[in-house]
């Protein structure tokens, strides 16, 4: 097992704790790029889908996993992202102006949630979001002059400085860009008095009052950045889906995305790219299996979402750390072998606070 | 100048008066420690100083500054620092985060500055590092730096709810029953800290204590509270043997 | 003339559809009242409760009334044993871990319903279905009667229920102060559990009232989005509330629907909730807190 030898504070600010770390990630992104390479292009383009999705659950991790907060209508945030980006294209404008435009915009919505948001918290918070959502889901639904309406709204191709993003390979290269741009944003934001103001605030908003931390000022800021992030994501969903239909962002599509979260590993950005994983995997590896399974189980309708359900409720009542914590087990259980103990991993006892008396 | 006062200053909750036009100053530099039963209004003074409530009445001044309506978030900027009585850390973070939060009032950078972690962010945070590096120093706190606050014993908690607070380099330290839940030597210890905080930090300190020996130790001046009322003001001596102290805790006529 | 008769009509009508709000609603604020847990699978348990019905009333063939109590007896069974099995193991966890457990939870509820009883509409004969009252010139279906009569009568038993039975007082008891409770000798677990029962059987006696107006089917319990916005219109720490807000909800629907241009409808009850929460959060029956440090 390593022992981290620190002499000095700048390797407490590195992003990565030794040079094992930097080689490990670095192998994974050598084999990240290389995939099209290897795997066809239906695979290329699902797990492009994988880094659209880890893109805008990284920006729901900052808001539930590192401040707190809970939002039950981020799909809203994902179709403002696609259609304003969708629509920006269709009138010329070039991708790499629509891109952080649809983010941006995107934020602004999140402020605009957040702000009136300031004073609620765990139910309430999670009701408004709720219904937030699902007026913009009715919203992109109806105002058929500007959406296209139930009629859907055909999504044109961008283009990076000439270069035509119409492959499914080409998608995928650019949302890892993206998807290394926020976790690079997201981990800059933790070693930095904004990230850990938000930290503060999901464990005690009194004392971080005390500390000099402006509740209102961080609250509406970790709605912007998350909106920010999943607008981002929406922009690339438009082109993952080349055709946006309005119910796509429902109700849904933002339990999917908490999932992301919570089945991930809440409060970790790897939790983000696992949950991810395991959201846009699941169906797929259903699809493989389906006619595999005994009982004819495979053959019913509504196995999807009810095994979507069930992975949630056991990740809940057995896994609370989701599958990151389950990987750090992994981990823990080689490098501490034989020492492993069983205790090594209890969970303290938590005399939780009722949520009323905040 | 007087550093610091409270001018009749009363908060009613309903029909409670929890606190019922209490005066009282502070001088630079002193320890000033409030007594008295549970439900006295102690803590709730507190919290009107450190602004999580608002007074009914009255004002308070720092340094000849109207802080009456300060809101809750400005005053670590303005130079006062809080510890809890029930320890309100970060319970999900490090100790080294508890601290590094601590400093945040001195935090200059910009947002885009921050998420970019551009060279002065980044030179901000090697001077965060150590100033807190100081504080764990000062209270020997080096072997828990990277340890989870769940996991840390109640008594490095309370220690580190004060560093915390030290760390906000504060002008005025409210220290809330600083030695509840520490056995003897913890006291003790904490006795000699705030003794230090005073000496060698200069830092003027308000403390509410039900540990007679521990305010008689480091105390300068003493006010005493019943029912949210001032019942005596002065020497620890002095306000010890008041009749009205004793009453308020014992509950009779002293035996002379 | 014609503009009041109408205008009745419809407030009639949201009266009846804001019952049911209320009734989703009530269950939520029972569940939340005791254990500040609040039951995101809530409208899925109503479905389940009118799937039981059709089961024993259309399938099996039993008597309408037999078959609505068996049935709300069933699922205020189901409601116990979730909570004594499942629920029950997450008690002092944070409050979205509960939101999302019983998130995921709705979706097994609509999947089993799903493979159980297929996907399509169903409903039963009831007494009341296409049987119309004359009142006041109106001419209201005895569905929505008799929904609202059914919501007015249960609102009076649960009432009597809670300040005259022992049961009752100590439900109340254990969710004001738990520890209080164990104390008294109050079996605090079970009588959660049994506060779980009352709630689903409510739902049950909610989709079995719906039947007749709407059919039965998987999807039904999207309705208890409404009645979130029901309980926080009403307040939700408040039984009287829930139904209130419910049939505030329920009314302005219908207002929205013939007043407003096509397409205000959907967001009239969500915009309602939103403007609740942002401007007057406790509802119109607030119970105020504070944290002491």
């Amino acid at each position: 097992m390593r022992y981290l030898f620190r002499t000095d504070y700048r390797q407490d600010l590195r992003l990565w704790r030794h040079r094992g770390d930097l080689a490990w990630y670095g192998l994974l992104l050598l084999a990240l790029l290389a995939i099209p390479y290897v795997l066809g292009e239906f695979y290329v383009g699902e797990l492009g889908a994988v880094f659209i999705f880890a893109i805008a659950g990284v920006g729901l991790m900052l808001l539930v996993g590192y401040t707190g907060l809970i939002s039950l209508g981020h799909a809203a945030f994902l179709g403002i992202g696609a259609y304003t980006n969708a629509i920006l294209l269709s009138h010329g404008v070039p991708f790499v102006l629509t891109l952080p435009a649809a983010g941006l915009f995107t934020a602004v919505f999140g402020a605009a949630i957040g702000l009136p948001t300031l004073r609620m918290s765990g139910l309430y918070l999670a009701i408004a979001t709720l219904a937030f959502g699902s007026i913009v889901g009715t919203v992109l639904q109806k105002w058929d002059s500007v959406t296209g309406g139930f009629d859907g709204f055909p999504v044109p191709t961008p283009s990076i400085f000439g270069v035509p993003i119409d492959t499914a390979t080409r998608v995928y290269y650019v949302s890892l860009v993206v998807l290394l741009f926020v976790l690079w944003l997201s981990a800059n934001l933790l070693r930095t008095p904004l990230g850990r103001a938000m930290v503060a605030i999901r464990d005690s908003e009194i004392s971080a009052q005390s500390m000099g931390i402006n509740l209102a000022r961080y609250k509406t800021f970790a709605f912007a950045i998350s909106a920010f992030m999943t607008g981002l994501a929406g922009a690339l969903f438009a082109h993952y889906v080349r055709f946006l239909a309005p119910d796509s962002f429902d109700i849904l599509l933002s339990v999917q995305f908490v999932t992301i979260v919570f089945v991930g590993g809440l409060g970790s950005l790897h939790g983000a790219i696992f949950g991810a994983l395991f959201v846009r995997l699941l169906p797929q590896a259903i699809a493989i299996v389906r006619d595999d399974l005994p009982f004819g189980i495979g053959r019913l309708p509504g196995l999807e979402p009810s095994l979507f359900g069930l992975v949630l409720v056991l990740v809940i009542l057995f896994f609370p750390g989701g599958i990151y914590g389950l990987w750090l087990r992994l981990k823990h259980w080689f490098q501490a072998y034989p020492f492993k103990r069983r205790t090594s991993f209890r969970r303290q006892k938590s005399y939780a606070r009722s949520e009323r008396l905040r | 100048m007087t550093f610091f006062a409270a001018d009749d200053i009363s908060i009613h909750f309903g029909g409670i008066r929890a606190v019922d036009s209490v005066t009282f100053d502070v001088r630079q530099g002193e320890v000033f420690s409030i007594i008295g039963p549970n439900g006295a209004g102690k803590t709730t003074i507190f919290n009107l100083i450190s602004r999580i409530y608002r007074p009914s009445s009255g004002r308070l001044i720092l340094e000849d500054h109207d802080i009456t309506e300060v809101p809750a978030y400005r005053i670590a900027s303005l130079g006062i620092a809080r510890t809890f009585q029930n320890i309100e850390l970060f319970a999900n973070a490090t100790l080294l985060q508890n601290l590094l939060i601590g400093r945040h009032a001195h935090s200059h950078t910009g947002i885009v500055e921050q998420l970019l972690f551009l060279p002065r962010a980044r030179h901000e945070e090697l001077g965060h590092r150590e100033k807190v590096e100081d504080v764990i120093a000062f209270l020997s706190l080096e072997r828990y730096r990277d340890t989870l606050i769940a996991n840390l014993p109640y008594g490095v908690r309370k220690v580190v709810e004060l560093g915390r607070a030290l760390c906000i380099e504060p002008k005025l330290l409210l220290l809330d029953e600083p030695s509840s839940g520490l056995n003897v030597e913890e006291t003790e210890g904490m006795g000699f800290w705030i003794e230090d905080i005073k000496k060698d930090l200069g830092i003027t300190v308000i403390m509410v204590e039900h540990d007679m020996n521990l305010v008689r130790q480091v105390s300068d001046r003493v006010m005493a509270l019943n029912y949210g009322k001032v019942i005596a003001l002065g020497t620890p001596e002095e306000v010890q043997s008041h009749p009205e102290v004793v009453r308020a805790y014992i509950g009779g006529e002293v035996a002379a | 003339m014609e503009d009041a008769a109408r205008l009745l009509q419809l407030v009639v009508n949201g009266a009846a559809a804001g019952c049911i709000y209320g009734l989703i609603a009530l269950g939520f604020v029972l569940i939340y009242k005791a254990t500040e847990m609040v039951n995101f699978a809530q409208g899925d348990i109503m479905m389940l409760g009118g799937f039981f019905a059709f089961a024993l009333i259309a399938h099996w063939g039993l008597p309408y009334w037999i078959g609505a109590l068996l049935a709300i007896a069933i699922t205020a069974a189901f409601g116990y044993a979730l909570d004594a099995v499942l629920i029950r193991r997450v008690i002092g966890q944070p409050q979205f871990t509960v939101v999302m457990l019983t998130l995921g939870l709705g979706f097994i509820f609509r999947a089993a319903a799903g493979i159980t009883w297929g996907y399509d509409s169903v409903g039963f004969n009831t007494p009341f279905t296409n049987r119309t009252v004359n009142l006041a010139g109106l001419v209201i279906g005895q569905d929505s009667v008799s929904i609202i009569v059914g919501t007015v009568l249960l609102c009076l038993v649960l009432y009597l229920f809670f300040s005259r039975t022992r049961l009752g007082v100590a439900m109340q008891a254990s969710s004001q102060n738990q520890l209080a409770a164990y104390y008294m000798g109050i079996p605090v677990r079970r009588v959660f559990s049994l506060i779980w029962a009352i709630s689903a059987g409510v739902a049950a006696l909610a989709g079995i009232l719906l039947s007749p107006v709407s059919m039965i089917d998987v999807n039904m319990g999207f309705l208890g989005i409404k009645a979130f916005a029901a309980a926080v219109i009403g307040g939700f720490g408040s039984i009287p509330g829930a139904l209130v807000g419910g049939v505030v909800v329920g009314i302005v629907e219908q207002l929205a629907g013939y007043y407003l241009p096509a397409g205000f409808q959907e967001v009239s009850a969500n915009t309602v909730l939103l403007a609740t929460l942002i401007l007057r959060p406790q509802g119109l029956f607030a119970e105020g807190m504070g944290k002491r440090v």
